[in-house]
């Protein structure tokens, strides 16, 4: 109360000199936007005539730096206005809320919609072959969906930061690459079975071997490291993750180096390859040939690897191992205490992303036909970390959408393409998507730092199922 | 030894379940813990006590196998007490136990922590609650069965195809759980996240937790701290029955003497990592090295404050044969 | 013994830029305990804006002397790489203090992606090289025709490091802002209750790794002459693995590990495989985080039950 008798006159003051304060504070703004965009938006260095020279954009810097002041001076008369009350909410969000009212209802429309996924984007190109954009788009989101959740195991679950689960989908795709183009193997099988056997069966043998060998891998790469603090995992996970890319370009008599391999094995249905002729997928089921087939059955591969992985994760958090991961997220001193061997938790954890990751490394690489090291870089791992915190950890639903805004998102960003009539040919819009990905990880950690959903499912209940606030739920070590 | 047949032995030097032996823990140049022995008897409520400082968490950390000690042995018997023999002869094998059918020894300086809960069965409490916050209080009680959940869940593959046998495991879990829910008084927050209990409650659903990992020692670091009289008077009921009707022994670190003296069958005091004085309640309250070390006496004042009590329980005596 | 002595030189000068790099990190991390994984490219875009004003200077000014050149431009890179680190302390990570720990480190790493992307669509994605600047040579030995040399940009990098850290020493031991510092190390709600202005102080925490990370950036732009938009992650990830193998949050850590770093990365490419010099950076970070985590300098850390 004496706050506020106190603050009454002062308030009243304030309300007169809002403007001049904005004004003043807009001001100060734009001089330091200026200072931060002069050297590198006014001037800008080109090499003319063999040697480096300037060129000067006074005029972008000023529409920038113009955009920034009258930005926040209407902020400053709005949303931060000192006569506004801000409100500070705590608990679960409307994305918590509108989960607890749809929430028996999104899972199965969204497996239904994923599921119908290529008969509507057939129907809504009009045919076969237009589709391919949309089947693409479709099959790209899944795998990082599938991504999202392999990490959401090691992530959201066993709360271990893993900054380097990139390495694990290369362990995959290139186990898959190796093995199906290996002539020692197929030669192998030719001799037993028949001259096409190992490349119309080499993605469903490998399948398999990708996971074992990435689980394989995530013990050996996690065995060291698990005893670490958060930031520490994270930064060795990235280097392995870094470690494992270098190898890859410069052992270039094992993996082809920096050029990759290339013309791997595609897809069979189940041995039938997708091909024109007497043997193909076509003919066998009386259709006629189109490329698209196999295009759509990838699709439904990479729907039933994500949904294998889903429902693993189901099922594994109910069991005491997952409910162990959980509680060394929340208190890993008491998890000890209770006789829990938290080395082989952590490790179990880190082996069973890892093993999802090959999984859809070896998705990749079949559906490539191609993998190099360039597909395997820093970035596609910020990016799945960014997937998980943003749809919230541990948090199935949560991550599946925020892939396919994510992956939507970045996909939309490729056809800017009218833009270049606002900004000339020389725009590429394509350059711009790193930058605003960039910018959209930190602000959707400043505005949501618990991502879109916030609350956990508990795994056992007595009478009632009640979701536990995000208030509550720990991090783990990150 | 002979000469004193009538004075029976108490329990604890009878069948210890924990034997501390010369234990020494240093951090860097400072001596935590300083030649402690002292034993732990089979079935009994055991209060290690003394003031702030005095090592007391150290030495339940040691116990508990957080730290490594610097030198000393940890004997943990089950069953029955080991014989000089058997225990010579694991400690020279290099062994971290021997178990036979009906009874095993542990020595704990040899275990990593969580062996010291999975196998030699003590479980322990933090002075500073730690539950799974984020988890229900249901959850809470499922994890610490881990071990046993684990094996029945065939180390994930039975569970991962909810296999009869593991369905049945994960039914009695929950029995045991609902059985330790109602005992501490929190059946009806069963499904409300732990982080949400009233700290009383949380302490309770920290040794619910305790024990349903299925100690035979359970150690609690200052059970009574932020509870209230009446709920400490809760505590000493909930303890008594712990030993009671399970035969777990307990092992306590408290301040609280209200609930030292009231339950605990032996006592044992330290002060600056040594041992001041052991034995019954009664005997400890009256021993005046401990008195001197709680109310901060000097040394030379010990003598007169040892004077002072004797005639004091010279007199209250003769006030009571009269 | 030769070729010993040359590599030892270069190892030193490479290793002054990296210590230089890594005492952002020590800093950042010794006083909010977060990795700030955006320094790398902090320190790109200093090497860019150093670019930028020595163009300036040289071809539209028209200063012919190449130290007053230097001089000017170290001070303007300093200052507005100070900046660029303030913005990016307020606007990134100053609003997720004391929010969930993941939620810096996932900012930091969108900001560290956010600023390479920004000077690549800036500046655009090729190589920068300019004249090398400072080509004196002092022949320290000459066997049969191999020159053991001492350049005189390798001598400029390694004083003007000694005598930064010198007075960076001073102003972090010394004086009051650094005592401030320290004691938001130790305990900020404490220090803040003491009256500290405890964002003052990280704000300032960061201003003076960038100062320093700007002044890597110049010598790096003057040593190797080329400035590249994908060039802060690598020296980024080094620097932090300098900080790390020093003892994190230990000053002379930082400035030993960054030796340490830059000797083992030359001799490592002159005697080994110059293909693995990243793999070699990238394994000691592995080996000595899990090995020795508190690193040569740094306390070790008890854990508290």
């Amino acid at each position: 109360m004496a706050q506020i008798v106190d603050t009454a006159p002062a308030s009243a003051q304030a309300s007169e000199s809002v403007l001049a304060h904005a004004l003043k504070d807009a001001f100060i703004t734009g001089l330091v936007a200026l200072g931060l965009l002069g050297p590198l938006i006014g001037f800008e260095t080109v090499i003319i005539d063999g040697a480096l020279g300037l060129n000067y954009r006074p005029l972008v810097l000023a529409v920038m730096v113009g955009i920034i002041f009258v930005g926040r001076l209407i902020l400053n008369l709005t949303v931060w206005s000192p006569n506004r009350q801000p409100k500070i909410r705590t608990g679960p969000t409307v994305f918590d809320r509108a989960g607890a009212i749809i929430g028996p209802v999104v899972k199965p429309a969204l497996l239904a919609f994923a599921i119908c996924f290529p008969a509507i984007a057939v129907f809504w190109s009009g045919g076969l072959n237009p589709s391919r954009y949309l089947v693409d788009l479709g099959i790209l989101i899944l795998t990082y969906v599938m991504l999202g959740w392999g990490l959401n195991i090691v992530v959201g679950l066993a709360g271990l930061l893993d900054l380097g689960y990139v390495a694990f989908y290369a362990v995959g795709a290139y186990t898959y690459a190796l093995l199906a183009t290996s002539q020692p193997i197929h030669d192998f099988f030719a001799a037993l079975v028949g001259e096409d056997f190992w490349s119309n069966w080499a993605f469903w043998f490998c399948l398999p071997m990708a996971g074992l060998f990435s689980g394989l891998w995530g013990m050996i790469l996690g065995f060291p490291v698990l005893r670490l603090r958060g930031d520490y995992l994270a930064i060795v996970t990235l280097a392995f993750g870094e470690i494992i890319r270098l190898v890859l370009i410069n052992w270039v008599d094992f993996t082809g180096g920096g050029a990759g391999i290339a013309s791997i094995p595609r897809v069979t249905f189940f041995g039938v390859p997708f091909e024109r002729g007497e043997d193909g997928f076509a003919a066998l089921f009386g259709l006629s040939y189109s490329p698209m087939h196999r295009l759509i059955f990838l699709y439904f591969v990479i729907l039933g690897l994500a949904l294998l992985t889903a429902f693993a994760t189901v099922r594994l958090r109910r069991l005491p191992v997952g409910r162990a991961w959980e509680a060394l997220r929340e208190d890993e001193i008491a998890c000890r205490s209770l006789g829990i061997n938290t080395t082989n938790t952590k490790l179990s954890a880190f082996a069973t992303g890892a093993m999802f990751g090959g999984f859809a490394g070896c998705f990749f690489a079949v559906r490539a036909g191609f993998v190099s090291p360039e597909s395997f870089t820093f970035d596609i791992s910020a990016m799945i970390l960014a997937i998980v915190v943003l749809g919230g950890m541990g948090s199935q639903i949560g991550v599946a959408v925020a892939a396919a805004v994510m992956m939507g998102g970045m996909e939309m960003l490729r056809n800017l393409d009218f833009l270049k009539e606002f900004f000339g040919d020389a725009f590429d819009p394509t350059l711009y998507r790193m930058l605003i990905f960039g910018f959209a990880m930190v602000a959707i950690m400043v505005w949501k730092p618990r991502g879109l959903v916030s609350t956990r499912d508990p795994t056992i209940f007595l009478k009632e199922k009640k979701s536990v606030s995000g208030d509550l739920v720990k991090e783990g070590h990150g | 030894m002979a000469t004193a047949p009538h004075t029976p032995l108490p329990r604890w030097e009878e069948d210890p379940i924990l034997a501390v032996e010369h234990l020494f823990m240093r951090f860097g140049g400072l001596i935590a813990v300083n030649d402690l022995s002292f034993k732990v008897g089979r079935g009994d409520i055991t209060a290690l006590i003394g003031p702030n400082g005095a090592g007391k968490t150290t030495v339940f950390n040691c116990i508990t196998g957080f730290y490594k000690p610097s030198e000393g042995r940890l004997v943990l018997a089950h069953g029955r007490a080991p014989t000089d023999g058997e225990l010579a002869s694991v400690t020279l094998i290099g062994e971290r136990a021997l178990v036979g059918a009906s009874s095993g020894v542990y020595l704990l300086e040899r275990m990593p922590d969580h062996r010291v809960s999975g196998e030699a069965k003590v479980a322990r409490t933090f002075q500073n609650i730690r539950l799974f916050t984020g988890m229900t209080v249901l959850e809470n009680l499922m994890v610490a069965q881990h071990n046993a959940l684990m094996a029945a869940s065939g180390y994930s593959l039975k569970g991962l195809f909810g296999l009869p046998s593991w369905n049945t495991a994960q039914y009695e879990a929950t029995e045991n759980a609902k059985y330790w829910l109602d005992k501490v008084g929190l059946t009806d927050r069963a499904d409300d996240p732990a982080g949400d209990l009233p700290y009383g409650a949380q302490r309770r659903l920290e040794i619910a937790r305790a024990m349903c990992s299925g100690p035979i020692l359970l150690c609690l670091d200052e059970p009574a701290a932020g509870l209230n009289p009446r709920e400490s008077l809760e505590l000493n009921e909930l303890l008594r029955s712990i030993r009671a009707e399970h035969g777990t022994s307990i092992l306590l670190i408290e301040h609280d003497m209200s609930v030292v003296m009231e339950i605990s069958d032996h006592v044992i005091v330290l002060d600056y990592g040594t041992k001041i004085s052991d034995g019954t309640p009664d005997a400890v309250k009256n021993d005046p090295r401990v008195i001197a070390a709680y109310l901060g006496v000097d040394e030379d004042a010990v003598e007169e404050v040892e004077a002072e009590i004797e005639a004091e329980v010279a007199g209250s005596t003769t006030e009571a044969t009269s | 013994m030769d070729i010993f002595v040359q590599q030892l030189i270069n190892g030193l000068t490479l290793g002054s830029i990296y210590g230089l790099i890594a005492i952002g990190y020590t800093m950042v991390f010794g006083i909010i305990g977060m990795v700030n994984f955006a320094h790398g490219d902090v320190f790109m875009v200093s090497t860019f804006i150093a670019l930028i004003c020595f163009l300036l200077l040289t071809t539209v000014i028209g200063i012919t002397s190449i130290f007053l050149a230097l001089a000017i431009v170290l001070v303007v890179a300093m200052f507005f790489t100070a900046l660029t680190n303030w913005a990016i302390e307020r606007v990134a990570y100053r609003p997720l203090r004391g929010s969930f720990r993941l939620a810096p480190m996932i900012s930091a790493i969108g900001m560290s992606i956010f600023l390479a992307n920004f000077v690549q669509v800036s500046q655009g994605p090729r190589n920068k090289p300019i004249p090398p600047m400072v080509t004196d040579v002092i022949v320290l030995m000459d066997n049969n025709g191999y020159q053991v040399t001492l350049a005189w940009k390798q001598i400029i990098i390694m004083v003007s490091t000694a005598v930064l850290l010198g007075a960076f020493w001073y102003l972090v031991q010394k004086t009051s802002l650094g005592r401030a510092q320290r004691a938001c190390e130790q305990d900020r709600k404490m220090a803040a209750l003491l009256g500290i202005n405890v964002d003052q102080t990280i704000s300032l925490t960061f201003v003076i790794g960038a100062a320093l990370a700007a002044v890597a950036g110049v010598m790096y732009l003057m040593y190797y002459g080329v400035a590249h938009f994908a060039d802060g992650f690598v020296p980024g990830v080094k620097a932090f693995t300098a900080a790390v193998l020093g003892g994190i949050g230990s000053l002379p850590g930082a400035v030993l590990g960054g030796l340490l770093i830059g000797l083992i990365e030359v001799f490592w490419s002159a005697y080994f495989s110059i293909e693995y010099k990243d793999v070699a950076a990238f394994s000691i970070l592995a080996i000595t985080l899990i090995f020795m985590p508190q690193g040569l300098l740094g306390r070790p850390e008890v854990e508290k039950v």
